[in-house]
């Protein structure tokens, strides 16, 4: 791919970050804010409330243990604009979380990406809603 | 136009094609809230004439956890004193403020026992933020958020019925109503012992909300003030400030143009407070269409059980002590 393309697309995905505007709810005070883990999981609840969802989930590791995660998100009305519902999963479908871990180390967290078994993945980017579906201390 | 820049170009335009495309599937007209637009012209603001459904003009706007005077911005301008409206706060790289962001370079004036309620209180937003496991907020259990914590901390979507004796105002969070009086009537005088009633053996009725009396000081600005509260359950916001049985609070309402309209908010508590002071500055909201569907977001007390089983109570950084 040449240089213009790689300027054009950024200059793309530029104006399509800067079209989110950001939107959050709830603080961050439980959360290692910064840090990033990616767990394969098959989910067995989706909880859709407000102010609050949360995704269980289960993640079998590499010693064969089987770990119970638990992900936060917004409030429903928040998380609908950036494609979630309450219909986005049901048990036992595959999904890959992108999340923040709490500090206490127990296998929860705030979801910030989520890879659906189709392949594709939520938030959208272009979302009338926040930068991520996990709560912020940004405001 | 010149071959090196054709595909370029095509690619930026498939981009911003298919961003607007995502923008603008689904949504019924009048159900995607309406934003400023560069360039526009609003008309003039109509006399008198608060009725309508409003939404804070930047998006998120009136989300702010950050606390009363951190609202804004951890910024300030130093030329002018001003905070400045800062859209692109430090964050890290998963996308949040940094904790710094999040305290006001100039504190509430407290008094000794406004600084005693404030450090009683734990809440989960702002720079003194506690992991769910050990907060006390009174909301998260459904409690209600009262006034004026539900403009200082989550106004969102909000709807003004005007009537030639009262405004009612419309929340979207916790799908909550406040009545404001513009019929000539003051507000009660001993607010340890409110009451509008003309059944006078009831007894007085301290509330969540307060009483509101509101009117004109111009065509375009109008005033409301609230007094009798009940009791130190409801915060000033989400970063924990106290408000207490003897607090006052004055809104003003300036129509700026046909589309927009700013509210602020004074705080008056001797018991608290030291002298007023400024909670809101002029948050600045735009007109939506009249048939915006507006959400709902209650406070289902089920639904925060099983949100505090799950999640909520496992946040302590002591799984044992939950310290």
């Amino acid at each position: 791919m040449n240089n213009a393309v790689m300027r054009t697309l950024g200059l793309a995905v530029g104006l399509l970050t800067v079209s989110v505007p950001l939107l959050a709810h709830h603080g961050a005070a439980q959360f290692d804010v910064g840090k990033k883990v990616t767990v394969k999981g098959a989910v067995t609840e989706w909880f859709w409330s407000n102010p609050h969802c949360f995704l269980r989930f289960d993640a079998t590791g590499a010693d064969g243990q089987v770990v119970h995660w638990a992900v936060e998100t917004q409030s429903g009305p928040n998380i609908l604009p950036q494609g979630f519902s309450k219909q986005t999963f049901k048990v036992g479908d595959e999904v890959t979380v992108t999340l923040e871990p709490v500090k206490n180390g127990r296998p929860m967290g705030r979801l910030l990406r989520v890879v659906l078994p189709d392949g594709s993945a939520l938030p959208l980017a272009t979302a009338d809603a926040g930068q991520a579906p996990g709560n912020s201390p940004l405001n | 136009m010149a071959k090196h820049l054709l595909v370029p170009t095509l690619a930026l335009a498939a981009a911003l094609v298919c961003s607007l495309a995502v923008q603008t599937q689904g949504p019924m007209p009048g159900a995607v809230y309406d934003r400023d637009v560069k360039g526009e012209k609003p008309g003039p603001a109509p006399r008198r004439d608060l009725a309508g459904i409003w939404e804070p003009a930047t998006a998120g706007g009136g989300i702010q956890g950050k606390g009363a005077l951190a609202m804004e911005s951890c910024k300030r301008d130093k030329a002018t004193g001003r905070y400045m409206v800062q859209q692109n706060p430090p964050l890290t790289d998963t996308g949040y403020a940094t904790v710094d962001c999040l305290k006001p370079e100039v504190e509430p004036p407290y008094t000794t026992e406004g600084l005693a309620r404030l450090k009683a209180h734990k809440p989960v937003e702002g720079y003194r933020m506690v992991p769910d496991a050990v907060n006390n907020d009174p909301i998260l259990g459904c409690d209600p958020g009262g006034f004026p914590r539900i403009v200082l901390h989550n106004f969102r979507t909000s709807e003004i019925l005007q009537t030639p004796t009262h405004l009612v105002v419309l929340y979207k969070f916790q799908k909550r109503y406040r009545t404001i009086w513009t019929d000539g009537r003051e507000l009660p005088k001993d607010p340890q012992q409110p009451a509008w009633t003309t059944a006078d053996r009831l007894p007085p009725e301290p509330r969540w909300w307060g009483y509101s009396v509101g009117r004109w000081v111009d065509d375009y600005t109008f005033v409301a003030r609230t007094n009798g509260f009940q009791d130190d359950r409801t915060w000033l916001d989400n970063a924990g400030l106290p408000q207490s049985d003897t607090t006052e609070v004055e809104e003003t309402y300036h129509r700026v143009d046909a589309n927009h309209l700013e509210l602020s908010i004074k705080i008056t508590d001797a018991t608290l407070y030291t002298r007023p002071w400024v909670a809101l500055d002029k948050l600045r909201l735009r007109l939506q269409s009249a048939n915006l569907d507006i959400q709902e977001m209650e406070c289902s007390p089920s639904d925060q059980k099983h949100y505090y089983e799950i999640f909520g109570n496992n946040t302590g950084l002591d799984p044992d002590t939950r310290k």
